[in-house]
């Protein structure tokens, strides 16, 4: 910081001007605030200035450099995008963009409700909401997103059945069963039960011959992670309950207005991810996870996360929230816990439950109504190229399906390499997560692709794969 | 000619938060309104492809539409504009008081520069060369935290500061397990006063954890480390300063005696403000560890998350690092995702992406020189403040008997005279404070080692005004708990709603739902 500009107190620390300092010096009663330090041994003290690059002081010259490693992106607003698999490109309204960017939700933290009121009732308000679309009467405050919702709603499952067992679907999306091992893996045994390669339905009899007195829960996805919509899912639920275990659905929200709530075929636990809830993707940061439960006290108890109850005042009519479970997670329990609660997601919660109220039910259903034409006018224009089937898996899907390629001479890789040269970012390839089957992509259409642009894909696909 | 007011001290006597009583959003709206339309697929597309629903297999349609309110537009956006104003937010009051979290300033700039297109419209699994630039953000900023730390690679997955303390308890097992020690050592040792998570995480994965408890001076001693070590030890898992502002000056003995037995060092930088540019984690010998860019970093708390928990080790554990990692080949970045010896993948994606983003902005705007001086600034803010929060009838300084010497970026406080003295508690006095206009405090994690605690937080952020406000809130409300108890133990007289109805929190409710049940039942 050896200009002019910088020599002046950085806007962000306004004691540093020099006379405050002094003034404030003097009343501590040391000379400099490196005195400041001499509870730290000299030999721990860094004897030199950190080798970081220039201050960008001027909030201008900041400005003009971030933009200018943005401007290396391209990204899905200016590309045609059809990927999925976990995040989702939906339509954001403007006004989840203006209350999410209020500074009073996003520079907030956490000081209960006699001075953050505001906060707290968003929070359960958006529980309330949740708990209608899933059907259930508990619902947690933020996961950092469905990986890790699903990863704690298993281990919930271990604490309530006393087992050690979970049985996942093969077709499980790999990046949760990624996050899945990571952190139940030290504790939990992962089971996978495969899938039938028609229609990508979990593989019943598998199911039936690992069911056993030590599964905790059966996992399933709706909508799997390859697109489809797993017609069993009822039985599936019935099968883990007459052993004892419990039945977990993983979701993705935008689907649960045309979808039924997981709760009516059975679910024990329900969770999934918020994003698609008028959170942009952000490459990622974006997500975050939730937990519904029956209101019952076996899951209150195990629920890994803070939770945000509802308490009536004095004045009737009037309520405040706060945390109720403090004493009995992490945050009173420390070793004795099951959890690593703490700061989460909360501010995408917020802006969900923004989503939810604009929609309503009749939104609900239109997206879901809307996103399900446009995918299976997708699946069709793909199913007429050459070559190509869609969708590959035979059953119902919601917004995504899988794509196969093995009529074609050309990988998925030089596919998509193809497509992004006509400005297209082609579905995720599957050949390594999924070898058996084939040259396979999934596909993602939602509401914002409109008929010109799936009929563009459509052209591209043509032209790359002629 | 310069304008100086002098620093003139306010006290914000007629402050009144706002009040709008307003109802829960499920008791809003009428049948039949909306608040937007999702766009249409048009006749020509819908007519090619039918009854797209009647194909949903039986079981999965849904037969009842969800009970959502039915609002407009205008009716969404008051409503919450409502809420947003009844929350004592830190760019609206000071909110110094929550110690342990870092409350500075969230520079705007840094949210205008993450609210790019460029950044929120980008997909995580996009082909890399569309990507570059957030990958080139993302690599740097791994390089200057590992210069600020020492350490040597960063992941920015853990999107919270416990998820980072995960991160390094996964690795502490993913190193033991490659040394065929994994069954072995399966004890982890923790300290009292840093965060929970330091015992929870790794209890959560399987270890066994063991809690030191701070000795006359503040700080956990060296005997009670060697006492708990052993051929079972996996690592230590601590903070410094502790939560009480106490820098440990023998921590370097202690990593040396948590690797002779073996183990490794984890260094949970959650109270990292003080030492930025000062002392470094791994100069101390320490093998990994994690900032809380929420709080150390200016990202913004979201009323309680997005959160980073930035985690970085020396070289020797890099193998172990969450996958995928950013690499540079000289020329272009790129994601590594074939990392056998990962612990695998803690978050999807690369994390809160565009938290980082925020951080790196502000580690950009302030450099080398900057980033000190906001640790020095936090330092100096939290003595001077220390010395006008001990003068105040009633409250004292922890540990100050046995250990008077500085606190570092925070300092935790006791009302333990005011209580014995007036019968007024410290949660009594933390709702009176807000009738000030100033955030209440935060009073420790669990247990009270410190009885009737509070713990303040100064950030460099906070003006020499504010502090001598804070001060003057603190006394007046300690005049108040000696002279008129009562107002101050039915505080909030000015906030924004009344106090819950006694024993309401043994029914919980957590949706209206689960609430209306309750009530139906007579419960509530």
């Amino acid at each position: 910081m050896g200009d002019q500009a910088a020599k002046a107190s950085h806007p962000y620390i306004p004691n540093a001007v020099p006379t405050v300092k002094a003034q404030m010096l003097a009343q501590v009663g040391v000379g400099a605030s490196e005195d400041l330090y001499d509870v730290i041994p000299p030999p721990l003290r860094l004897g030199r200035l950190l080798d970081l690059p220039e201050a960008l002081v001027s909030e201008y010259d900041l400005r003009r450099h971030v933009e200018g490693l943005l401007a290396r992106n391209r990204a899905c607003d200016e590309l045609l995008s059809f990927l999925g698999a976990g995040c989702w490109q939906h339509a954001v309204p403007a006004v989840c963009d203006e209350i999410g960017s209020r500074g009073e939700f996003l520079t907030g933290y956490h000081d209960g409700s006699r001075s953050m009121l505001g906060s707290y009732q968003a929070q359960f308000e958006f529980q309330s909401m949740m708990g209608e679309l899933v059907g259930m009467e508990m619902v947690s405050t933020t996961t950092y997103d469905w990986g890790t919702s699903a990863a704690s709603s298993l281990i919930m499952a271990a604490q309530i059945t006393g087992r050690r067992e979970v049985l996942l679907p093969r077709t499980i999306s790999p990046g949760r069963l990624r996050q899945i091992n990571t952190i139940c893996g030290p504790t939990l045994s992962v089971r996978l039960i495969d899938y039938e390669r028609e229609s990508g339905s979990l593989d019943l009899a598998a199911l039936r011959s690992a069911l056993s007195q030590e599964t905790a829960a059966v996992y399933l996805e709706v909508p799997a992670y390859l697109g489809t919509l797993e017609s069993r899912a009822p039985e599936i639920g019935d099968l883990a309950r007459q052993k004892g275990a419990l039945f977990i659905v993983g979701v993705d929200p935008s689907s649960l207005g045309v979808l039924a709530a997981p709760r009516d075929y059975g679910a024990d636990i329900v969770c999934g991810d918020l994003q698609p809830l008028g959170i942009h993707m952000s490459y990622g940061g974006g997500q975050a996870g939730f937990i519904a439960t029956p209101h019952e006290d076996r899951f209150i108890a195990t629920c890994p996360t803070l939770l945000v109850s509802i308490l009536p005042t004095e004045r009737p009519g009037e309520y405040v929230f706060d945390w109720v479970n403090f004493e009995h997670i992490s945050y009173g329990l420390r070793a004795d816990s099951h959890d690593f609660a703490g700061t989460a997601q909360t501010i995408w919660a917020i802006v969900a439950g923004v989503y939810l109220a604009l929609m309503g039910p009749q939104g609900m259903r239109e997206l879901g109504e809307t996103i399900m034409q446009r995918r299976a006018y997708a699946a069709a224009r793909l199913g007429e190229l050459d070559g190509v089937v869609a969708p590959a898996l035979n059953g119902a899907c919601f917004k995504e399906f899988v794509v196969n390629f093995d009529g074609c001479r050309r990988s998925v890789a030089e596919i998509n390499a193809g497509l992004l040269e006509r400005g297209i970012l082609g579905g995720k390839d599957l050949t390594d997560e999924f070898p058996e089957l084939g040259r396979s992509a999934l596909y993602c259409v939602t509401e914002i692709h409109r008929k010109e642009d799936i009929d563009r894909l459509a052209t591209a696909l043509a032209e790359v794969l002629r | 000619m310069s304008v100086d007011t002098g620093g003139k001290v306010i006290l914000r006597e007629h402050f009144h938060q706002a009040a709008w009583n307003e109802p829960l959003i499920v008791e809003l709206g009428r049948a039949g309104r909306r608040g937007v339309v999702p766009p249409d697929a048009g006749e020509e597309l819908r007519s090619q492809v039918g009854d797209v629903l009647g194909g949903t297999p039986v079981g999965l349609r849904r037969r009842q539409p969800p009970v959502l309110p039915e609002l407009s537009q205008p009716e969404v956006v008051r409503h919450y504009t409502r809420l947003s104003q009844m929350v004592l937010a830190n760019n609206v009051a000071v909110n110094l008081g929550l110690g342990t979290t870092t409350m500075k300033y969230n520079p705007l700039i840094n949210e205008v520069l993450s609210r790019s297109p460029k950044l929120t419209e980008l997909h995580p699994a996009q082909d890399e060369s569309t990507v570059q630039g957030i990958l080139e953000l993302l690599y740097r900023f791994g390089e200057m935290l590992s210069e600020i730390s020492g350490m040597d690679r960063f992941t920015f997955q853990p999107a919270g500061g416990s998820q980072g303390i995960l991160a390094n308890a996964l690795m502490m097992r993913a190193h033991h397990a490659a040394n065929g020690q994994a069954s072995q050592r399966d004890e982890v040792i923790t300290t009292i006063f840093s965060h929970p998570a330091n015992a929870a995480a790794p209890a959560t994965i399987g270890f066994k954890v063991i809690t030191l408890y701070p000795g006359r001076e503040g700080y956990p001693e060296l005997d009670a480390l060697k006492r708990a070590v052993s051929e079972r030890t996996a690592g230590l898992m601590i903070t410094n300063p502790e939560d009480t502002g106490i820098f440990n000056p023998q921590i370097a003995e202690f990593v040396r005696v948590v690797h002779d037995a073996g183990g490794l060092c984890a260094y949970d930088q959650a109270n990292a403000n003080g030492i930025l540019g000062v002392t470094r984690a791994r100069d101390a010998g320490f093998d990994m560890c994690q900032f809380n860019l929420h709080k150390t970093f200016s990202v913004p708390h979201g009323c309680m998350g997005g959160a980073v928990g930035a985690t970085g080790v020396q070289k020797d554990l890099t193998a172990f690092l969450p996958s995928p990692t950013v690499e540079f080949d000289g020329s272009r970045y790129y994601l590594d995702s074939r990392r056998p010896a990962s612990v695998g993948a803690i978050r999807s994606g690369l994390g809160n992406v565009q938290s980082v983003l925020k951080a790196y902005a502000w580690v950009r705007s302030l450099g080398a020189e900057g980033l000190r001086e906001a640790a020095h600034m936090a330092v100096l803010n939290n003595n001077y403040l220390a010395a006008k929060v001990t003068a105040i009838r009633g409250a004292s300084l922890s540990f100050a008997d046995e250990n008077p010497t500085r606190r570092l970026e925070q300092a935790r406080y006791s009302w333990e005279r005011l209580a014995a003295e007036t019968g007024v508690h410290t949660m009594d006095v933390h709702n009176r404070m807000i009738d000030f206009g100033v955030q209440g405090y935060f009073t420790s994690h669990h247990p009270w080692l410190v009885p009737e605690p509070f713990t303040l937080e100064p950030a460099e952020s906070y003006t020499q005004e504010e502090l001598d406000e804070f001060a003057a809130v603190l006394e007046r409300v300690a005049d108040e708990a000696y002279s008129d108890p009562e107002t101050v133990k039915t505080a909030p007289h000015r906030s924004t709603a009344a106090a819950p109805v006694p024993r309401a929190q043994e029914h919980p409710a957590m949706t209206w739902r689960a609430f209306q049940e309750l009530r139906r039942q007579g419960l509530v």
